[in-house]
């Protein structure tokens, strides 16, 4: 029997392409402290933590966690690490919520970061090993071949990438935590950006950025004592296939599927496009934010390209997605899922600010990592059940 | 690259990998690094009155940046050691040393450091020693080469421990730190079974005895039935692009030019594509669908590599129905 958990408060960094005047330590503080003060908590109140970060060849700092002990609160504390390439912010608040529904701790802090301008992701995801063809070319060459098969097979109009990345960058200006904050951003303009691996855009890719994310959860007890709205987490799914073997749907992968069905029948959720008021979804090239709606169930297979055509997924739409601005707007690789997560609870609790969705009151986290090979999920609400 | 010995060897090369790290101070780590170029130890006074150095950025207790830096040293005391006798590149010395940890005058916490004693017989717990300063200033903790054995000087360059505000302008604010990891990089029995065939102009798949899927290159175990795989199957050097994309974009460590197109490869006869290079004509004219054949490079240069295939090229034909690959993509 799980016990209740609930989202107590959260934090995040300014995000920027370079925080120079923050060491990594530096980072992760601020994004923790701007959690606690958001749950009006102080640290000696956190019985544990859970740190998320990408590769470690990222920043090349080999367990971080080590050295972070301090800067963490966790001195005294257990601390543990996860990694699941760049869904572990989702898998990171995944853990931490789970140590709250196995009823081992009241209340847990998730931190994730990325300092993306100590290092090149680029280089550190394209590195060739001996013996085999030197044609990486970082995630967007990876996945911009895959993009190009889901245009084929929904046969979208060639524009609705821009539409995706015009409306996230529209979003960004709303969030004041946002790296690229583009107001004035336009499908036009995106079109107009040149092109990187085609058919991706470089508007239609997310940016590098430094920053950190902090989620505070606790239990039944440490929610009710609370005093502030909370945001219950009403079901949470992690699967994983392989990256790559025959048969692999890597439009709309089999273990994405299976963790977006598991998520809805936890979260009571039969019509997901009906019941979900506002969906922060991993989608750092435009495209892929058809090819999750599909994925989760928000439109049947080919149908996810309408939702964004008919201007659904707008804030004002039907299913608002991404209405932080999303990681297209903010990528801070290891924090990027723990901002979709955080970004849910905002929803439902009515922080969002500018960009908050009228009356949102369910709403999802989701995030994915590797060649869509982990996908981490969760549904938050204002009530319990 | 090393040979072969048999058809059961695996494969090996060195793998050398680099990047030139920055390193961002924050506020404490700077103003400590500021000192040290200033020819200055800091350390953090914690909440408990113990004094740190090197700083914490963060007290260990109550996780609270440190309220004031305060100057320590330069003389110190060895509390604990060991004698390195084959010192390695990148290391402080290169002559002998030892590793020490050193508790600097008017601190309560040691620090790691190199003593150059010139013998282990030299060194000793309780032994005194000073810094000796390098010929850089603002490398961070390098700024001090070594410590060697001996008092400070009694007057002059030591200055009276005394207080520095945080709020000192850190001029040292980031560092460089570059970073080289050299791996033996080892193949699989079936990869280099590959890349040993690949190396006489052969291509070599390995079918599962459950699903029956050629995968290539093979992998010595089939990822959806989980079983080994050792029926081996020769493959043609033709087959069509699934699916691909046109890399417009430079970064470091690129080794084809731009732009060029990246593929998904699907053999004739095998059920899973691979990643290789379309050249031969315009980006542009590239589909899916399209049938390709490899263009090898000269025999005299072919080795247990991949890249033996210099490129795929047109081969002309119709294209490949969509149908025939939908189950690909």
């Amino acid at each position: 029997m799980k016990q209740r958990a609930a989202v107590l408060g959260t934090g995040q960094t300014q995000h920027r392409s370079k925080r120079a005047d923050v060491s990594i330590a530096g980072l992760c503080r601020e994004a923790i402290d701007r959690a606690l003060a958001d749950a009006c908590l102080t640290g000696d109140q956190i019985d544990a933590v859970v740190l998320g970060k990408a590769p470690d060849l990222f920043e090349g700092v080999m367990m971080p966690e080590l050295y972070l002990a301090d800067a963490l609160g966790a001195v005294g504390k257990p601390l543990l690490r996860v990694h699941t390439a760049g869904s572990v912010g989702g898998a990171t608040g995944l853990v931490a919520a789970s140590l709250i529904q196995a009823g081992v701790h009241r209340r847990v802090l998730a931190v994730a970061f990325e300092k993306q301008s100590e290092s090149n992701a680029m280089w550190a995801l394209s590195i060739s090993p001996p013996f085999s063809m030197p044609v990486l070319a970082g995630a967007g060459g990876y996945f911009a071949p895959h993009i190009r098969s889901y245009i084929r097979r929904s046969g979208a109009p060639a524009h609705i990438g821009a539409m995706v990345a015009a409306k996230d960058r529209r979003n960004g200006a709303r969030n004041p935590c946002a790296h690229l904050r583009q107001a004035d951003m336009t499908m036009e303009k995106v079109l107009a950006s040149p092109m990187l691996w085609d058919p991706v855009r470089y508007d239609e890719t997310c940016p590098s950025s430094d920053g950190a994310c902090a989620v505070v959860i606790g239990d039944q007890a440490a929610a009710e004592a609370s005093g502030q709205p909370v945001a219950w987490i009403r079901g949470t799914a992690m699967r994983t296939e392989p990256t790559m073997f025959s048969g692999k749907d890597h439009v709309n992968p089999r273990a994405g599927y299976d963790c977006a069905q598991a998520l809805w029948a936890a979260a009571g959720i039969s019509s997901p496009v009906d019941q979900i008021d506002a969906a922060e979804i991993y989608v750092p090239f435009s495209w892929f934010e058809p090819m999750w709606l599909e994925n989760l169930g928000f439109a049947e297979p080919g149908g996810g390209w309408r939702l964004t055509e008919s201007g659904d997924t707008e804030i004002t739409g039907q299913i608002p997605v991404n209405p932080s601005g999303g990681v297209l707007s903010s990528n801070p690789i290891g924090a990027s899922g723990l901002l979709r997560f955080a970004e849910s609870a905002m929803q439902v609790t009515g922080k969002a600010g500018e960009h908050q969705v009228a009356g949102a009151r369910t709403a999802l986290g989701h995030a994915y990592g590797g060649g869509s090979q982990y996908f981490s999920m969760w549904v938050v609400g204002d009530t319990p059940d | 690259m090393s040979q072969p010995s048999g058809p059961q060897t695996a494969l090996h090369a060195v793998l050398e990998i680099s990047f030139d790290y920055t390193r961002s101070l924050g506020p404490t780590l700077g103003a400590f690094m500021t000192a040290l170029a200033d020819r200055r130890i800091l350390g953090a006074r914690a909440s408990d009155g113990s004094v740190h150095a090197p700083p914490f950025e963060y007290d260990p207790v109550t996780a609270a940046p440190p309220e004031e830096l305060v100057e320590v040293g330069p003389g110190g005391t060895v509390t604990s050691w060991s004698w390195l006798p084959a010192p390695q590149e990148g290391q402080p010395l290169d002559v002998p040393f030892g590793w020490a940890l050193i508790k600097l005058d008017g601190a309560d916490t040691a620090m790691l450091h190199a003593v150059d004693a010139g013998s282990a017989a030299a060194m000793r717990t309780g032994m005194r020693v000073r810094p000796r300063w390098s010929g850089r200033r603002g490398s961070g903790i390098t700024d001090i080469e070594c410590f060697e054995p001996g008092e400070p000087p009694a007057s002059g360059t030591v200055s009276t421990a005394g207080t520095v505000s945080t709020a000192d302008a850190a001029t040292v604010a980031m560092l460089t730190m570059p970073i080289t990891l050299s791996y033996e990089h080892t193949v699989s029995p079936g990869e280099s079974s590959f890349l040993l065939a690949l190396a006489e102009g052969r291509l070599i798949g390995q079918r599962c005895p459950a699903c029956q899927k050629v995968y290539i290159p093979p992998r010595g175990a089939c990822p959806v039935d989980g079983v080994p795989t050792q029926d081996e199957v020769q493959l043609p050097d033709t087959g069509i692009v699934t699916t691909f994309c046109v890399v417009n974009v430079p970064f470091h460590g690129q080794q084809v030019p731009v732009p060029y197109v990246a593929a998904s490869v699907l053999l004739d006869g095998a059920d899973i594509a691979f990643q290789h290079l379309i050249l031969g004509c315009d980006p542009n004219e590239v589909k899916m669908g399209m049938r390709v054949k490899a263009v090898w490079k000269p025999r005299e240069e072919w080795e247990t590599s991949l890249r033996n295939i210099e490129y795929f090229e047109p081969a002309g034909g119709p294209d490949a129905p969509y149908e025939s690959y939908a189950h690909h993509l």
